[in-house]
This record gives structure tokens, C-alpha cells and sequence, in this order.
């Protein structure tokens, strides 16, 4: 059984989003998918100061098994990234809801933020 | 899990990557049962191998008490590999064949409609496969069978038998290894035993970047009855010496003949990214396809095996998710014996 901490949001895509201040978000991808991804061995991460509209793809987690596609999970501006995936990849396999967050974003409105999922409704969709 | 010719199989049983490492830094166990024994018996069973494979089985003739192996294709009449396959000779009038789980039910038939008479043709399901592999195989294994002198005097694929378990010195990993045949229920204990004693479970995922790593074809993906062994690299696996008739035979020296206009290859890609099976390949002399690829836990980058034109230099470029990205071809083994036999530096600097 995958852990789905209580105080984050989820997306359908396994992602999970994390607010740190009132616009300002953090992201990675939850221990369902990484579990199912396996070992990562590349993150391919976003440039900062860009752009993205809902959805779009922002990043790739690529595993020993597959590539996989990182939506934005709220429409906004890339305020950091995690740098630390670049050498270890790992960390996101090791802790996906910590050391392992992929970037934080400052989301352009907070209207998308009742698209996201709560940690029941993503249960949910894993059953 | 997952689906691998009908079996249900683990991709790993842990870390992939961490299962790979201990293969190649001291031991690991995998099941393998879903591959398929068959024993052939009867006085003409010599004759009828020599025609059905490719690669000629009178090498394993010998008096040293021991049993030999070999590494053979399975042909169809154009050439094409219907299987790639282990063949021990057990007695003059006994060999066993060790076949792909996919390939099973065709092989099976083919064997059927090819037999002569009088040989029998006996499918062991009361065996299953282990194979035990890593610099540290001979000591863990010797130690649980308490047969250490003679893993010790077991050279590479070479087989004896100690007691109902027969263990031969192969493997598909690049690393020094065994593989174990014995009764399903002597399979399990020998898992737990060996597991209890710190060999790690190792699933079809480790199993397949290590014999990627030491540039072994997988059948279905690098090979199958579409291409020949010589678009696979497995040239040196035919035996054309001699007068012996073999399957395939005619038209392989035709396509000889004709000329071969494509190889197999080793390929590693220049930054990152991971290759795919079934990506395209761009060299200066033609379109490729990536027939296997992965990530090299033991190089740090991505490898894999390709089949481009005969001639294609030595660089290409490969499409992935719609970018091109730099590929150099080189010669397999990436990783034998626990240390990378190609300097990625020669290439990834080389211009």
C-alpha cells in the first residue's frame, strides 16, 4: 500500500502538489508512481522563470523502465528547481514527498487549486 | 509483475538498479523457470540435432566425464531464428535443450515435425531453472551444496551433476555464474537458502540490463524469424564446416552469396535520455532500428543494441520523444567480468 501523506493535493497523473505560501507550490510525483516507475535514472527538469498553462508538460522522470511525462499540475512561472535530482535521480525513489520534490511554482490564480484531488479522492483512483 | 511468454513474472523484487549492482559486485539468484527443458533420447536423437541446429552439436562429444554446452540457433528454411538455445549433451543417445519461454509452443512443434523415429521427446515440467551469478556464485553455491571442489573444477560451459541437481557453468549476465536444474520442489529451498545466506532475488528487469550490458540478444527483440544470424550478430555461432546438412542451411549461403546488407550493433548514446526498443536510427548509409535499449547501471548512460546498414559509420543519431539525440556505435560487451570494457570517454570526446 502506497503512502498518500493527508495535507498534500494530487493530480491524476501522480503528481502531488504541496502549498508552501499562498501562490507558492511545490511538486513531485507521488510513492504510487514511483514505485511503479522503478529506479529513476533521469529527471529532466523544467527551466526556471518559465511559463506554463495548465497541463502542459513540463518535465520527464525517465526510469530503467519508462519515460514518463510531468504535467503542470497548476498553471504558472517555475520559481525553482531541485537541483540535487540532476546527480541523484534516486532521491525520488527514496523519498518522493521530500528530498525527491522535483520544482515549486508560483501559480498564476489559485482557481485551478479545486481541480486537485485531496488525499481520499487520489486513494480512490489507485484502487 | 509482469508478462513474459505466458509466465508471470517479477520485473524486480527490490531496486532494479541495486539488483543489477550485485550481480556484478558479489551474487544474485534468479528463477528462470519459465524457460523450457526439453530431453530428446534415442540413438538417432545425434543425427537429428546436427540437422536441426545451426551451430554443430558433435563439439560437445568428449570423455572427461563431463557434460558439455552449447550455444546454438534454431532455423527455418529461409534462415530465420526460431529460437536461440543451450543444448547439453547428456549421453550419446541423450541431449537436453534449454529454450525461450516464448518460443516454447512453436519450437516444440517444429521439433515434432522435424523428429526421426525412435527418439523421444520428453518435456521436463518437473524442472525448474535457477541461476546463480556474480563473482561470488562459486563460493555461495559451493557452500550451500557443499560441492565446492567441483564448482571449482567446473569450467565455462561444462555441467555435472550432483545428486538429482545438475548445474552448469553458464549464465546470461556477463559474470561468472550457474544455472541449476532441479526438481520443482527442490527449487524453492535452494531460493530461501541462498537468500538466507545474502544472495539477493533478482527479477526479469536486472536479468535484462546485465545480458544488455554483455551484449547478449534477448530473442523477440534482437532477433526472431524475420532476420537471420547474420543481421545478428551471431555469425560465429554457425557451423559451416564439414558436409553436415542443417536447417537453414541453403539459404544462408545464399544470402551470403546475395550479400548482407545489415548488422547488429552496440549503441551508446551521448548525453541524456534512455533508448528504447524500436526507436529509429539516422546514419549517413540508411535508417536503423534500436532493437534493445536501456540504461547502463554499471556506465551511467544509456546502451543498447541496434540493426543498421552494414556500412554505417561509426556515428548516427536516434529520435527520441521527436529529438535527435547523438548515438555512437560500438562493439559489444559494454560490461563483462564486472568492468566496463569500452571507454565512454574515447567517444563521447572524441570530436
Amino acid at each position: 500500500m502506497s503512502n498518500i501523506p493527508e495535507e498534500l493535493k494530487y493530480t491524476k497523473d501522480h503528481e502531488w502538489v504541496k502549498q508552501e505560501d499562498s501562490n507558492i507550490f511545490a511538486v513531485g510525483i507521488t510513492d504510487h508512481a514511483q514505485e511503479a516507475l522503478g529506479d529513476l535514472v533521469f529527471v529532466e527538469l523544467p527551466e526556471t522563470e518559465c511559463d506554463f498553462s495548465y497541463g502542459q508538460v513540463c518535465s520527464v522522470v525517465e526510469s530503467v523502465k519508462a519515460a514518463s511525462d510531468i504535467y503542470i499540475p497548476l498553471s504558472g512561472k517555475i520559481i525553482e528547481i531541485n537541483n540535487l535530482l540532476v546527480e541523484s535521480p534516486e532521491l525520488v525513489n527514496q523519498d518522493p514527498y521530500g528530498d525527491g520534490w522535483l520544482f515549486k511554482l508560483e501559480a498564476s490564480s489559485l482557481v485551478e487549486l479545486d481541480d486537485l484531488l485531496d488525499r481520499d479522492s487520489y486513494s480512490e483512483l489507485l484502487d | 509483475m509482469v508478462n513474459f511468454g505466458g509466465w508471470h513474472m517479477p520485473l524486480s523484487y527490490d531496486s532494479q538498479i541495486e539488483e543489477h549492482h550485485s550481480v556484478r559486485k558479489c551474487c544474485g539468484i534468479f528463477d528462470i523457470s519459465h524457460m523450457g527443458i526439453v530431453d530428446l533420447v534415442g540413438t538417432k536423437t545425434k543425427k537429428f540435432l546436427r540437422n536441426l541446429l545451426a551451430n554443430d552439436i558433435k563439439k560437445l562429444d568428449s570423455s572427461d566425464g563431463r557434460y558439455h554446452a552449447l550455444y546454438s540457433c534454431m532455423l527455418n528454411t529461409e534462415g530465420g531464428i526460431l529460437d536461440d538455445l543451450i543444448i547439453y549433451r547428456l549421453r550419446e543417445d541423450h541431449y537436453r535443450l534449454v529454450l525461450n519461454a516464448g518460443t516454447f509452443t512453436k519450437d516444440l512443434k517444429w521439433i515434432e515435425d522435424n523428429i526421426l523415429n525412435g527418439i523421444d521427446i520428453d518435456v521436463r515440467k518437473d524442472l525448474s531453472i535457477l541461476a546463480i551469478q556474480g563473482p561470488d556464485a562459486e563460493m555461495q553455491l559451493g557452500n550451500y551444496l557443499n560441492c565446492k571442489s567441483e564448482l571449482n573444477s567446473l569450467s565455462s560451459f561444462t555441467a555435472i551433476d550432483i545428486e538429482d541437481v545438475f548445474i552448469s557453468r553458464t549464465g546470461y549476465t556477463g559474470e561468472d555464474g550457474f544455472e541449476v536444474i532441479l526438481p520443482n520442489d527442490s527449487a524453492m529451498k535452494m531460493w530461501n537458502g541462498l537468500n538466507s545466506h545474502g544472495v539477493r532475488s533478482c527479477g526479469l528487469g536486472s536479468r535484462d540490463t546485465l545480458r544488455l550490458e554483455a551484449g547478449l540478444c534477448l530473442y523477440g527483440q534482437d532477433m526472431d524469424e524475420t532476420v537471420s544470424p547474420f543481421e545478428s550478430a551471431l555469425d560465429w555461432t554457425l557451423d559451416f564446416n564439414s558436409h553436415r546438412g542443417f536447417i537453414g542451411k541453403e539459404a544462408l549461403e545464399n544470402k551470403l552469396k546475395i550479400g548482407i546488407s545489415q548488422k547488429l550493433v552496440g549503441v551508446v548514446l551521448e548525453g541524456k535520455g534512455v533508448l528504447r526498443s524500436g526507436y529509429n536510427v539516422y546514419t549517413d548509409e540508411g535508417e536503423g532500428t534500436i532493437t534493445s535499449g536501456s540504461f547502463s547501471p554499471s556506465m551511467g548512460c544509456s546502451i543498447g543494441l541496434a540493426r543498421i546498414p552494414k556500412r554505417s559509420p561509426l556515428k548516427g543519431q536516434v529520435n527520441i520523444r521527436s529529438e535527435k539525440k547523438n548515438i555512437f556505435f560500438v562493439k559489444p560487451p559494454f560490461v563483462r567480468g564486472g568492468k566496463i570494457k569500452l571507454d565512454i570517454k574515447d567517444y563521447l570526446l572524441g570530436d
